[in-house]
């Protein structure tokens, strides 16, 4: 039951809610939407589910139409933001909601419908909350009713809206694993908001991360960790530092520093803006011939790891990097101390001459290459 | 009671000037209401019984009030319903859809609150009056709608229209549309999501619509009385005969027949103060819009 | 929007603009027709009779003091209410709502009894000169009698929501009570005070019910507006009739407005 999203635009007024999003979702697969508010992540979640519809493109499911198909009829299991309980039933009138408004004819029966909602709830494990009103329940325990009253109708599709957004942090995590293994023995096709990026590279199989209406890039969570595709990507998941350079005849040049980099042959010549994460950014207390002389401004321990702060005065901006604990004592770093940053290895992304914005297209991973002879001073 | 124990170590400290203006502004307050509203209430009573059970009791069962009475229960049984199913409809399109011009229908449905009930009359005739729009043919079909009970039940209509749907457009825009898309999404018909979903979120403030639209259609006066032609027997409903019985300087008969009304205020009242208490929060923030 | 997830829109926005167009729309067009037919000329004539000018201006003059007065008189019950606990203060607040359930006719009577020389207030007011039954000030009283709970309940939720915290930066910064509320609490509770005024007035504009017992309905002296009209309409002046209730009808609707706008004006600060 492989799903495909082609070229989906809906537009609120002025405000572009998705802008020709396309995406194809396999069968069985736990995929996260994730983005920042307005991203159109809840827009996309709402097409599917038939509470909205795109002013143009494509929603098929084994090549059907599923924008033909109303929100009634696409037997679609959708957990609401706030859950979207029935207030004045109890849980396990709202788990038997989906089960009693069938037409008679495909209506199971009394005994069955109680059976199958008892199962349910079992499952979901409320057992012996059933004549609970949604009031009277946990946030968590709401959450659960919620997804049960969802799995009630056997959806072909789950779809679940900030499914931890109102939660406390210690239940969303046990919740989170629960909700995996949950996934793992149903092997249910579902799709989640977000806007936690800890969530989704926790839970999902696939994440897409989604800005102001569009898709950024579509990959496995390591992927989208270890290989972000566009400058936004590298700003909204993980840490990363924003430097502006210059590519000069294959050569990397930031700040007093003209490197040589592996990765950019051929890469015409242009301003750019590199990304690097803390983490790729080597540390060494001795001055070196190449890499940026930089200040310890501070530094602070977080369980094993070190977090540094660093004043580059050649490239006009501080620096964050982050290293082990035990090696930042090694080298003796302390606020004020000298040191030389070498980044192990950056993404570029050349600025576009028309837009003047980073160009995705055109993104390079730039390893530079600190030999002797391939260093070389600016002036 | 608790309330003013826990007050009073507080109040302990407060300096006696302070003390002294609570207790006047306390005391003007109560004066006014005691003398603007309880007084007028008394004195419907007072009046009613006046010259004896006797007179009272033979001032209601006259056969003209028992018709007023029956009159009034009419229009209201016709008037009532139709402007509940009127405003469960338009809070349903105010408020689980988006249309151009949604602001104007929510003005139009406050509309007859703003209009003089003189007002709210005079349109009903002069479009079904003899010199209306509709007046030479509704004579040429032998139809009479002005100075006869389908025109104090129009005028009844127009003048209680807004009750229901005011009370119910707050209430179900704070609600929200969750709860029905998920029933939607579930798989229920629109007839099942107004009935399961819908009708058990908002029966309190239906309920409360109901009652002061009711109140309203049983003590309105001055739409009614440009409609009706006052036609003893036939066109008077209560307030009606209150004023007819009052100008024939039968005063005892017009406060018996004012007291039943008093009543039925007393009545609403007292059924509206227990929704507010006992359901407050499902009634929503509740703006008065006039009656 | 080309498609729509909850269904019934068709339904029931159609029945409403039906329902509103028969009710409402159809007879007010009838008015505005009706009114037309006798012309500016026509309608200034029927305005600028000297009955009608009088009446006119006894409506409006006697709404806008009746106003005022429940403004006045609502701000202080609404914060002796909101403020302040005293035995009894359910009920008080209960009957708050009397004019809001007592049936015009009703109200008109027994004010009438009330205030008659030989009524229980009329006859402790007649020795000092003051005749309130069958003159304007009894048009003032039966106006206020109806206007009165608007003020009160627009500012109760206001003032129940009111911050204590602003208060007490008041008083902590070195403010007195007195410049506390006029400061402070006055311009926050002024744009549903007005609110009340407006809805206040319009009521009291279109009284008739109660005023019209208590008035007396002396030409020229204390009859109000919506008496002229029935008066024209039991000559069968019809046009006439039609074109004072259209200055009645466009003097409302302009209240409607400011209402609304005072209404917009109000939210500044409501939505922080």
């Amino acid at each position: 039951m492989t799903i495909a999203i082609t070229h989906l635009s809906r537009r609120f007024a002025e405000f572009r809610a998705l802008d020709d999003v396309s995406l194809s979702i396999a069968p069985g697969e736990f995929v996260a939407l994730l983005g920042p508010s307005g991203s159109g992540k809840t827009t996309l979640l709402r097409i599917l589910a038939g509470l909205d519809f795109p002013d143009s493109g494509e929603l098929t499911q084994d090549g059907r139409d599923l924008l033909r198909v109303s929100a009634r009829d696409r037997g679609v299991g959708l957990v609401f933001q706030h859950y979207a309980l029935f207030r004045h039933m109890t849980v396990f009138e709202n788990v038997a909601f989906g089960l009693r408004v069938r037409p008679r004819a495909r209506r199971p029966s009394k005994a069955e419908i109680a059976d199958r909602v008892d199962r349910l709830i079992k499952r979901v494990q409320l057992d012996g909350l059933a004549q609970r009103y949604p009031a009277q329940l946990s946030g968590g325990q709401r959450q659960r009713v919620a997804l049960a009253r969802a799995l009630a109708i056997e959806p072909g599709l789950l779809l679940l809206d900030e499914p931890f957004g109102a939660l406390d942090a210690q239940v969303r995590i046990s919740l989170r694993r629960w909700l995996r293994h949950l996934h793992e023995e149903l092997h249910l096709t579902t799709v989640f908001v977000t806007h936690d990026q800890e969530e989704a590279l926790e839970l999902a199989d696939r994440v897409v991360v989604m800005n102001r209406g569009r898709i950024e890039q579509v990959g496995t969570p390591e992927e989208i960790y270890q290989q972000p595709a566009t400058p936004f990507v590298f700003e909204f998941i993980g840490k990363s530092n924003k430097l502006p350079v210059r590519i000069q005849n294959g050569r990397l040049v930031a700040g007093d520093q003209r490197l040589d980099a592996d990765g950019l042959d051929g890469a015409a010549d242009a301003g750019a803006i590199a990304y690097v994460r803390p983490e790729h950014l080597a540390l060494t207390p001795t001055p070196l011939e190449s890499g940026w002389r930089a200040t310890v401004r501070h530094i602070y321990l977080a369980g094993s790891i070190a977090h540094v702060e660093l004043d580059v005065p050649s490239l006009g901006q501080s620096l964050e990097a982050e290293l082990g604990g035990e090696e930042a004592q090694r080298r003796a770093l302390q606020p004020g101390a000298a040191v030389t940053v070498q980044p192990r290895h950056l993404t570029v992304f050349p600025i576009d001459g028309k837009t003047g914005e980073p160009d995705p297209e055109r993104r390079r991973v730039a390893h530079p290459r600190y030999g002797q002879a391939a260093l070389a001073r600016w002036r | 009671m608790a309330a003013v124990v826990s007050a009073a170590p507080l109040r302990r400290h407060r300096p006696i000037g302070r003390r002294l203006v609570h207790g006047l502004l306390i005391g003007v307050a109560l004066g006014f209401l005691l003398l603007f509203l309880l007084l007028p209430l008394a004195a419907v009573f007072v009046e009613a019984l006046r010259k004896g059970l006797g007179t009272y009791v033979a001032a209601i069962v006259h056969p003209e009030a028992l018709a007023a009475i029956e009159l009034t229960l009419l229009v209201a049984v016709i008037a009532v319903p139709l402007n509940t199913v009127f405003g469960v409809a338009a809070a349903w399109a105010m408020t689980h859809f988006d249309f151009r011009g949604k602001a104007l229908l929510g003005a139009l449905i406050d509309l007859p609150f703003s209009v003089s009930p003189v007002v709210s009359g005079l349109i009903y005739v002069l479009l079904f009056g003899a010199q209306g729009w509709f007046g030479p043919w509704l004579q040429a079909h032998d139809i009479k709608l002005i100075f006869a009970v389908p025109g104090l039940v129009l005028a009844t209509i127009f003048v209680t229209l807004p009750f229901v749907a005011r009370e119910l457009i707050p209430l179900m825009q704070a609600q929200g549309s969750d709860e029905e898309e998920a029933a939607r999404v579930l798989g229920a018909s629109g007839w099942q999501i107004f009935f399961r979903v819908t009708l058990p979120n908002i029966r309190w403030a239906l309920l409360y619509g109901v009652l002061l639209c009711n109140a309203r259609a049983m003590g309105e006066f001055g739409a009614v009385s440009v409609v009706s032609g006052h036609i003893r027997g036939l066109t008077n409903t209560l307030p009606l005969h209150v004023e007819i019985l009052y100008n024939d300087y039968n005063y005892a008969g017009a406060f018996a027949v004012a007291s039943l009304l008093a009543l039925l205020a007393l009545v609403t009242l007292c059924l509206k103060t227990f929704l507010e208490w006992r359901y407050g929060s499902e009634l929503a923030a509740r703006a008065p819009r006039g009656h | 929007m080309a498609r729509r997830v909850l269904p019934g829109f068709g339904l029931s926005l159609g029945y409403t603009l039906a329902y509103l167009g028969l009710i409402v729309f159809l007879p007010l067009a009838a008015l505005a027709v009706k009114a037309s037919g006798i012309g500016m000329a026509g309608l200034w004539k029927t305005i600028s009779a000297p009955p009608v000018l009088a009446a006119l201006r006894l409506s409006f003059g006697a709404a806008l003091l009746s106003a005022v007065i429940n403004a006045a008189v609502g701000l202080l019950v609404a914060w002796v209410l909101v403020r302040y606990t005293f035995p009894g203060r359910r009920l008080v607040d209960a009957l708050v709502d009397l004019p809001f359930a007592l049936p015009t006719a009703v109200a008109g009577i027994a004010l009438t009894a009330l205030y008659a020389p030989n009524g229980w207030i009329g006859s402790w007011l007649a020795p000092f000169g003051i005749k309130v039954a069958f003159t304007s000030l009894g048009v003032l009283v039966a106006m206020i009698f109806v206007g009165f709970p608007f003020v009160v309940r627009t500012l109760q939720p206001v003032l129940e929501a009111l911050d204590r915290d602003v208060e007490e930066a008041a008083t902590s910064l070195g403010a007195s009570r007195l410049q506390t509320f006029v400061r402070v609490l006055f311009p926050l509770l002024l744009p549903a005070l007005l609110t009340g005024f407006a809805l206040a007035l319009a009521r009291a504009v279109g009284e008739y019910g109660s005023v019209i017992f208590i008035a007396g309905n002396i030409p020229m002296k204390s009859e109000i507006l919506p008496l002229v009209i029935v008066k024209q309409l039991e000559q069968f002046k019809y046009a006439d009739a039609a074109a004072v209730g259209v200055v009645m009808l466009v003097l409302s609707f302009l209240l409607l407005l400011a209402i609304s706008l005072l209404q917009r004006w109000s939210r500044r600060w409501a939505e922080r």
